[in-house]
Parts: structure tokens; C-alpha cells; sequence
């Protein structure tokens, strides 16, 4: 048997926090030591995955299978696709420097951390699950600790109720899917849980046009589509810093994944007939999320809607079942999810400074902060899809498979980038540039080795897939490969 | 009537175990200086039932199911399947006991526990209506002591009072469902009456209705849930924690063999009215736990709705739906047990199970509060615990048989649910008790109640971890019953 990795990598956040629960918690430096030595532990093996993923060879590889439920055809069965490879990496980056930045946490970083590490935990499972209750199993895990995370950590004057609307928000669409998967259970009658052999179920058209809008919106509300992103930005804003980059960087993805795995690639003639308006949904989210965006004061609200809007182009790219719009949606979840990641870190580093998050009431913070501000600058590039940039790699195919498609969708949805240039410029000039208040005047102090580490870190993966495509594309196209031979070569 | 033969005691060893226990309790307490007889007590009581678990387990495995002690008692795995929860649950009970106050050191508290736990050891193997009767009145009583057992308590009066006149009327009721039948049929031997029951008429509808009020009210199904938010919110806490866990499974142990080995005929009509049950039962039961400002009330009605997410599967009918039946009482009797373990042990200290009494506890005591959040995120149904699998099962029971629409129910149900368990954990983990005062009120935690709770809260990761072996374990009990 070969080295059980995936299950290494699923596995070390989860007995991490374990032993950070059983750890004095005045203890806070060892607890914050152990949490960074496992998250980097995880990020190394991620790394290791993603680079020893063999793309010629395509598939599902790491495989690991053991029987856990013979009886209802349960196993732990473990594999990454290129469509989850990236997925994977992305997890770990955005762990590592998750704790970074959450070094300065005093309340409680016991509970803190093992909590974040139990659900980092149940990401990776979603990720490299091939079975479909153990993708639930790990689904839940990455759900519920949210609920904790904002409520406890969050920004005092909304926490709680954004942490319950996220987690019924998330709970609703989750069990909706649930009822779904297991009508696909009992109607492909093959008794197992297996998603390659629910694949090959050949389920009746009727039948995947039933479940598929059941199953691909339970999913896609952690993706964010429209009408139900309402949770999302309220969740970004009231998240402590960490949580907000896991969240609208990796949980997210999550929904936005299993709403592929399950629904595209387990239902692809629903997929078929239900497209042309899950297309119309996503389109919302990407015009909508970007006019709301501009109109924000609240520096992490602007984020926030950014990320409905972007996470928009990911669904469009799904739902247009084109090779350049699946390619580009899964370069999106890896950029985006690295973007957001960096911009919640720095939204994070100001307020705790300015301790405001109100874009009018900041200014000239390039001086005191300057890392900060070269980190949004790049951020702000890659978000409105900058050449030179991961953005770019990312967007453009995906505007390409809108257009093959249908030319006004896209033409609609391009205006979301003349808009994301608009607030991401705004933002960053009366953020960064300008005067300084004059409250400030001495009271920002500069930040920490730790925090530089995490930005220079997630600026330099943007620009590095934006100057090289090829680090990331080639695992994409081979998953996307799988997918579009489902779909019967659309 | 067979000849008396010594090798069939072996049907009712844990009994027998369990009366001689009570027997040295009573015997050995007088003996016990004041001082030392909560803790001796306690553990007498808790390391005798662990004891009778481990030999039962050892030697008193039931092979082929057989008829035992003149046809009263039918030893199979089922019965013995429940048996084993009734004596973990008494253990664990008995271990929650001994540092209630009032309770914990009195002889009578123990002997009460453990007679309640033959009846319902007797009810889980009953074969025959005469000895399910006497099996179900020997559980009561015993029970309805027990939860007016603080006499100098109004509420807990209040609770003994009320749970006894519901018990009592409605145990009648069903006693004349039971005379009804044995009238008609000339036999009380529930297989027997089951092939010979026949279509529907007068006589079987009156049986079958009759017979679940007695029934509902044991397991709280709605309408007949009145009792159980005042009668757990007034008993002593580990008793109202045995009374929603190991007296909500007799009640199911019954309701299954009743409903299956002597009501086969009339399965189509009770899984409908089973099925409607369930879902008034669990949309009340979740609907009036939000509005609960008392924790105890809250578990309540959580426990009322429990028990119609666990009919989802009865309803499903077949081997694989009433085994997630078992599968879920199992994972339920666990979670519950440690929720009520985790205010039993709050209680104690703050007097009061109001919900500003659990505000901070997670600084008051940070492994009390995750022995809380385990217990209360595998009753809202959420991975890696036990609650998760055991709700997904009986949803896929559900979907198998094709009840899709009980399934969104339960589903939907569980979304309430959801709610209001966040928000108790919301009071323990975010809330700050007045004046910030935590580090000077903490909660410490005798050596019983570490125990209890330690044993429970593994026992919760594990069903929800590693659940094939104990689904295995469920399905092959409810193979005697088809």
C-alpha cells in the first residue's frame, strides 16, 4: 500500500486540535506554536500533492479506500482530481497563513484554533472525498464550528446574528442536498455511496432533472449564488480575520466544488437542462454583487460583495459546461480563494489598527502600512482581472466560455469588471493614499514579521500563477477533461 | 406450559443480577456511617450494573430466539440489545446521582433506580400482554418516586404528582386495549395474537388505538406530551436524564414488538397514523423548544421531538428502517444522557437551570462546556458524532421506502433544531455570567461526574465515528422481528 497522504493531510488538522484542546490554556504561545507546525505540516504535504499530481495520467489519484460501512456501501475513500488538487493547496495556503495572522488572538486561542483546525479538517475532506456520505460527513465538520468561530471571536456588534444566519443558511442548503444524494443512493441501486460508480448509474433523464436543481443549489448556497448569498457578507463582516479568509477563501469553494462533484458530474443531464437559468442566477450574482460592492462604506462589506460577485463568475463558468468556462471556474476557485484570502488579511491588519472600517473615515495608510498596501494593490489587480495577474488566467477563459455560449451574457457580465476596477481603485486610494486623519497621526503601528510573511506569501502565489499559467491550468484541463466527458462531450 | 427448566433462567441473568444488587444496596446501607454512603453507594450501585453489563454481555447472549419462563419473556437479541442500554443508562445514572443533593445519599434513590430498570429490562423481552403490563407498571412506579423524590421541593412534587396521574391513567387505557384483545382472541402471547389478528374491524382499530395512547404517552409522542417538559423540569436532573433517555427506549423497545409482532396485519394503517405522529411530534416538540427559557424544558422538548425523528424509520418499515430505529435510540440515549450529565453537574454548583446559570461556562469549565457543545451538536444531528449518523439513516430509511416527504419533514425539523442548540451554545461559549465573575465561580467536577461524562462523551465520537459495528449490531436485533 503506498503512503496514505490525503488521509495525513485530512487528518493532521483535526488530531491537532485535539492536542490544542488538551492543552493548558494559558499556555498560549506553545498552543499558537502547535497550531502553525501543523498547519505548515498540512501545507507541505498539500504541496507535495499538488506537484506529484500526475496530469498526463489525469484521474483520481492518491487513491485510499477503506471499507468503513460494507453494509450500506459507506467507505473512506480518498482521491484528488485536478479539479481538487488545486483545491487542496489552496486549503493549506490559506491555513498556514490563517494562523499567521490569528497569532495576536488573546481570547480563548485554545478554543480558537482547535475549533479553525477542526473545520480546516472537514474542508479537506469535502475536497478529496469520493463517497459521497463521507462528503457530507466532512461537509457538516466545515459548517458548524463556523457558527462558534464568528459568534465567539466575531465583530461584537453583529456576531451573532450573522452566525446563526450563515450556519441555518449553510444548514438549510446542506440538508436539502442531503435528501438529494440519498434519493441518488436508493435509485441507482448499486448500494454504495461510491460517486465514481454514482457516476456511472446512468440515472433516467426525468430523474436528474428532478434532483439536480435540489442537490446543485443546496450546494451552491455556500457558493454564494443568488438569492441565497444574503449570508455571506454578513458572515465576512462579522468573522474574526482568520475565519473571514477561510471562509470567503475556502468554504466558499467548498460549495462551489460539491455543487460540481455532486451535481454537474452525478447529474449532467440535469445539468443540461437546468444551465440556461442557473446561468441567469449566476449572472445576478456577478453584476449585482459588483454594483452593491461600489456602494459599500465598510471597508470588509466591500470585500465581502466583491466575493458574491466573483464567486458569481465561478457558477457562470460551471453553468456555461464549456471547457474554457469549467477551466476558468477552476482556476477562479484557486485565485479568488488566495485573493480574498489576502484582502480579509489586510482589512484585518487596518482595523486593528485604525480600529474603523469605514472607508471614508481611513486615509493615507500607505505610509505607516506600506506592505499592506502593495499586498491590496495586487490584490486589487488580480480581482479586476489584470493581465500579468492570477485573475487574468482565471477570467478570461471564463468570458470566453460565456461567449461561446450566448455573446450578451457576456458582454452583461463584462460590465462587472469595469465596476470591479471602479471600487477596488476607489478603495484602495482613500484607504491607502491621501490624507491621513489626523487621529491616526502616530497610532499606527507598524506590523509584525508574521503578518508580512502571510501577505508577501499570498501576493507572490498571485502573481507567480499569473506570469506562469502553466503551474496551475494543466491540473485544471485534466480535471475538467473527466467532467466534460459526463457531460457526454457538450 | 413447559417444565421448569434451571438453563432458562439464563433469559432473565441481568435481572436476576440486577434484584440481587438491590438486595445488597438495601442490605449494606444501614451498615454505611452517614458520611460514606454517598460515595459508597454510588459506586456500589454504578460498578454492580457495569458488573451485570459485562457478565450478560459474557455469558447471557441469547443464541435463536426462544420463548423462556412459561411464555412470559422471549429471549432474543432485541430484547437483550435493549436490555444492555437500560443498565449502561442506570449505570451512568446512578454514577449522575451520587452528588445530587438529597439523592445521593439515600439507599432508597439507588434501589428505585434499579428497579426500574428490571420493569424496563422485563418490557424490552416482554412475550406476552400479561407480563409487558406488570413489566411496564414495575418501570413506573418506581420512576414516578423517583421524580417527586425531593420532598421538599414543590416542583419536584409537582413532577411525581403529574407523572404519575398521566401514567397511571393512560397505562390504563392501555390495560384495556390489552383485556379487549385477550377477550377476543382467548391469548396473550403476542405472536399468537399478531397471526391471528385479522383485517380491520372494530375490535382491531380499538386495539391498536388504545394500546398507542398507553404507548405514546411513554415515549411522549404528541398529543400525550404534556407531562414531560414539567416533569423534567421538576425532577431531580439525573433522574429527568434517565426518564427521556432509558424510559423513552422501553417505550420503544414496546412500541416495536407490539406493532410488529402482533399488529403485522394492520401495518399499513398504523404506519400512517405512526407516520402523522411523527410529524406533529417533532414539529412541536422543536417548535416549543425555541421558546424555552429553562435548559432542562428545552431538552424536553427536544426529547419529544427526538422521539419523532426515531418513528421516521418505524415508519419506513422493513429490516433497514426499524434497525435505524434502534441505531438512532442507541446514539440518542448517549447524547442525551451527557446533555443531561452537563446541567445535572452546572446545577449542582449554581442551583438553578434557568439559561443566565450556563452564561460563561466555557471559563468556568472549559471541559464541562465541550462535553456540552459534543452532546448538543449530536442532537442537532452534526459530524463526527453520533447524532449525524443516526439522523441521516433514518432519512434514508425514509427516502428508501419512498416516504420522501417525511423526510423534508424531519429534515426541516432539524433545521429548527439546530437553532435552538446554537443558541444554548452561544450562552455557554460567548455569554458572560454577571460581572464577568468566572474565574471565582468555577465549576469543579467530582470524580463521578468526570466519569459519567468521559464514558458518554467517548461514546458519542465513537457511534459517530466508527457507527458500522453498532449499526451491525442494530440490524441484527430487528432480524427477530420479521
Amino acid at each position: 500500500m503506498q503512503f496514505p497522504v490525503l488521509s495525513i493531510i485530512v487528518f493532521t488538522p483535526m488530531v491537532a486540535g485535539l492536542i490544542i484542546l488538551l492543552m493548558k490554556p494559558d499556555r498560549k504561545t506553545e498552543i499558537r506554536m502547535t497550531a502553525l507546525s501543523a498547519a505548515a505540516f498540512a501545507l507541505l504535504l498539500s504541496i507535495w500533492v499538488y506537484f506529484s499530481y500526475d496530469k498526463i495520467a489525469a484521474g483520481y489519484q492518491f487513491i485510499e479506500r477503506y471499507d468503513w460501512m460494507p453494509m450500506l456501501g459507506i467507505s473512506l475513500y480518498f482521491g484528488v482530481d485536478g479539479m481538487s488538487a488545486p483545491l487542496v493547496l489552496l486549503t493549506g495556503i490559506v491555513m498556514v497563513t490563517g494562523v499567521m495572522i490569528s497569532w495576536g488572538i488573546d481570547d480563548r486561542p485554545r478554543e480558537f484554533f482547535a475549533f479553525l483546525f477542526i473545520l480546516a479538517s472537514g474542508v479537506f475532506g469535502v475536497f478529496v472525498s469520493l463517497d459521497l456520505f463521507m462528503l457530507f460527513f466532512f461537509y457538516e465538520i466545515a459548517v458548524f464550528p463556523m457558527y462558534l468561530l464568528i459568534a465567539i471571536w466575531g465583530w461584537i456588534q453583529t456576531r451573532e446574528y450573522a452566525a446563526m444566519k450563515l450556519t441555518l443558511y449553510l444548514f438549510i442548503g446542506s440538508v436539502v442536498a442531503l435528501v438529494g444524494a440519498l434519493a441518488m443512493y436508493w435509485t441507482s441501486g448499486a448500494q454504495t455511496f461510491d460517486m465514481l460508480a454514482l457516476a456511472a448509474a446512468n440515472f433516467s433523464p426525468e430523474f436528474q432533472r428532478l434532483w439536480f436543481p435540489f442537490v446543485f443549489l443546496g450546494f451552491a448556497v455556500l457558493g454564494g449564488i443568488f438569492p441565497f448569498h444574503n449570508w455571506s457578507p454578513d458572515g465576512h463582516v462579522a468573522a474574526p480575520t482568520a475565519v473571514s479568509m477561510f471562509h470567503a477563501g475556502v468554504l466558499m469553494k467548498l460549495g462551489a466544488f460539491a455543487a460540481l462533484r455532486v451535481g454537474i458530474m452525478l447529474l449532467p443531464e440535469g445539468a443540461k437542462f437546468h444551465m440556461p437559468w442557473i446561468i441567469f442566477l449566476a449572472l445576478i450574482n456577478i453584476v449585482y454583487g459588483a454594483f452593491i460592492a461600489m456602494v459599500q462604506t465598510d471597508f470588509k462589506y466591500v470585500i465581502g460583495f466583491s466575493s458574491v460577485s466573483h464567486m458569481g463568475l465561478v457558477m457562470i463558468g460551471f453553468a456555461t459546461l464549456t471547457p474554457e468556462g469549467l477551466i476558468g471556474a477552476g482556476v477562479q476557485m484557486f485565485s479568488h480563494g488566495v485573493m480574498t484570502a489576502l484582502f480579509f488579511a489586510a482589512v484585518g491588519m487596518v482595523y486593528d489598527r485604525a480600529h474603523t472600517r469605514e472607508i471614508p473615515k481611513l486615509g493615507g495608510m500607505a505610509k505607516p502600512l506600506p506592505i499592506v498596501a502593495v499586498a491590496v494593490i495586487i490584490g486589487s489587480l488580480v480581482s479586476m482581472g489584470m493581465p500579468g495577474f492570477s485573475g487574468f488566467v482565471a477570467e478570461f477563459p471564463i468570458f470566453m466560455g460565456i461567449w461561446k455560449t450566448q455573446w450578451l451574457i457576456a458582454v452583461i457580465a463584462a460590465i462587472s469588471i469595469v465596476v470591479t476596477a471602479a471600487y477596488v481603485l476607489l478603495v484602495v486610494r482613500r484607504v491607502f493614499f491621501g490624507e491621513m486623519p489626523a487621529e491616526f497621526e502616530g497610532h499606527i503601528s507598524p506590523i509584525n514579521v508574521l503578518d508580512k510573511a502571510a501577505l508577501v506569501f499570498l501576493s507572490s502565489i498571485m502573481i507567480g500563477l499569473g506570469l506562469f499559467p502553466a503551474l496551475m491550468v494543466p491540473w485544471v484541463q485534466s480535471g475538467v477533461q473527466y467532467v466534460l466527458s459526463l457531460l457526454g462531450g457538450v | 406450559m413447559s417444565t421448569f427448566a434451571p438453563d432458562t433462567l439464563i433469559a432473565v441473568l441481568p435481572e436476576l443480577m440486577l434484584l440481587l444488587l438491590g438486595v445488597v444496596v438495601l442490605v449494606l446501607d444501614p451498615f454505611w456511617k452517614e458520611t460514606n454512603r454517598r460515595l459508597n453507594l454510588g459506586w456500589l450501585t454504578a460498578a454492580g450494573l457495569f458488573a451485570t453489563l459485562i457478565v450478560s454481555l459474557l455469558i447471557g447472549r441469547p443464541g435463536e430466539p426462544t420463548l423462556a419462563l412459561g411464555g412470559m419473556v422471549r429471549f432474543d437479541l432485541l430484547g437483550f440489545t435493549f436490555k444492555m442500554f437500560f443498565i449502561f443508562a442506570a449505570a451512568v445514572t446512578a454514577l449522575l446521582f451520587m452528588d445530587t443533593e438529597h439523592l445521593g445519599r439515600r439507599a432508597e434513590a439507588y434501589l428505585l433506580l434499579l428497579a426500574a430498570t428490571i420493569g424496563m429490562n422485563l418490557m424490552a423481552a416482554a412475550a406476552d400482554l400479561v407480563m409487558l403490563y406488570l413489566a411496564i407498571e414495575t418501570t413506573s412506579i418506581p420512576l414516578y418516586v423517583l421524580a417527586g423524590f425531593m420532598t421538599n421541593d414543590d416542583k419536584s412534587n409537582e413532577a411525581g404528582f403529574k407523572y404519575f396521574l398521566f401514567g397511571t391513567l393512560t397505562s390504563t387505557i392501555m390495560l384495556y386495549g390489552f383485556s379487549l384483545v385477550y377477550g377476543f382472541s382467548g391469548t396473550a402471547n403476542l405472536a399468537e395474537i399478531g397471526a391471528g389478528l385479522g383485517e380491520l374491524n372494530l375490535l382491531t382499530v380499538s386495539f391498536l388505538f388504545l394500546v398507542l395512547v398507553g404507548l405514546a404517552f411513554k415515549v411522549s409522542l404528541f398529543p400525550f406530551h404534556f407531562w414531560a417538559p414539567d416533569v423534567y423540569e421538576g425532577a431531580p436532573t439525573p433522574v429527568a436524564g434517565f426518564l427521556s433517555t432509558a424510559s423513552k427506549a422501553a417505550g420503544f423497545a414496546v412500541i416495536l414488538r407490539l406493532l410488529i409482532t402482533a399488529m403485522p396485519s394492520l401495518s399499513d394503517s398504523w404506519i400512517w397514523i405512526i407516520a402523522i405522529l411523527a410529524t406533529l411530534t417533532m414539529t412541536v416538540g422543536n417548535l416549543i423548544a425555541m421558546a424555552q427559557k429553562n435548559i432542562k424544558r428545552m431538552l424536553a422538548y427536544s426529547s419529544i421531538a427526538h422521539a419523532g425523528y426515531a418513528l421516521i424509520g418505524l415508519v419506513a418499515y422493513g429490516k433497514f428502517g426499524v434497525a435505524t430505529v434502534v441505531f438512532y435510540i442507541m446514539a440518542y440515549l448517549l447524547t442525551n444522557l451527557a446533555a443531561f450529565g452537563v446541567i445535572a453537574a452546572v446545577g449542582r454548583i449554581s442551583g438553578s437551570e434557568e439559561f443566565p446559570a450556563f452564561y460563561g461556562l466555557n471559563r468556568r469549565n472549559s471541559t464541562l462546556s465541550l462535553v456540552m457543545l459534543v452532546a448538543f451538536l449530536s442532537l442537532a444531528g452534526m459530524p463526527p458524532f453520533g447524532g449525524f449518523v443516526a439522523k441521516v439513516f433514518v432519512f434514508a430509511a425514509a427516502i428508501e421506502a419512498g416516504w420522501i416527504w417525511l423526510a423534508v419533514v424531519g429534515v426541516l425539523n432539524s433545521i429548527f433544531g439546530l437553532y435552538y442548540y446554537l443558541t444554548a451554545l452561544k450562552y455557554i461559549y460567548l455569554y458572560r455570567m454577571e460581572g464577568e465573575a468566572e474565574e471565582q465561580n468555577p465549576v469543579p467536577l467530582t470524580p463521578a461526574y468526570s466519569m459519567a461524562l468521559l464514558v458518554l462523551t467517548v461514546g458519542i465520537v465513537v457511534m459517530g465515528v466508527a457507527f458500522a459495528p453498532w449499526f451491525d449490531l442494530a440490524s441484527s436485533a430487528v432480524l427477530n422481528l420479521f
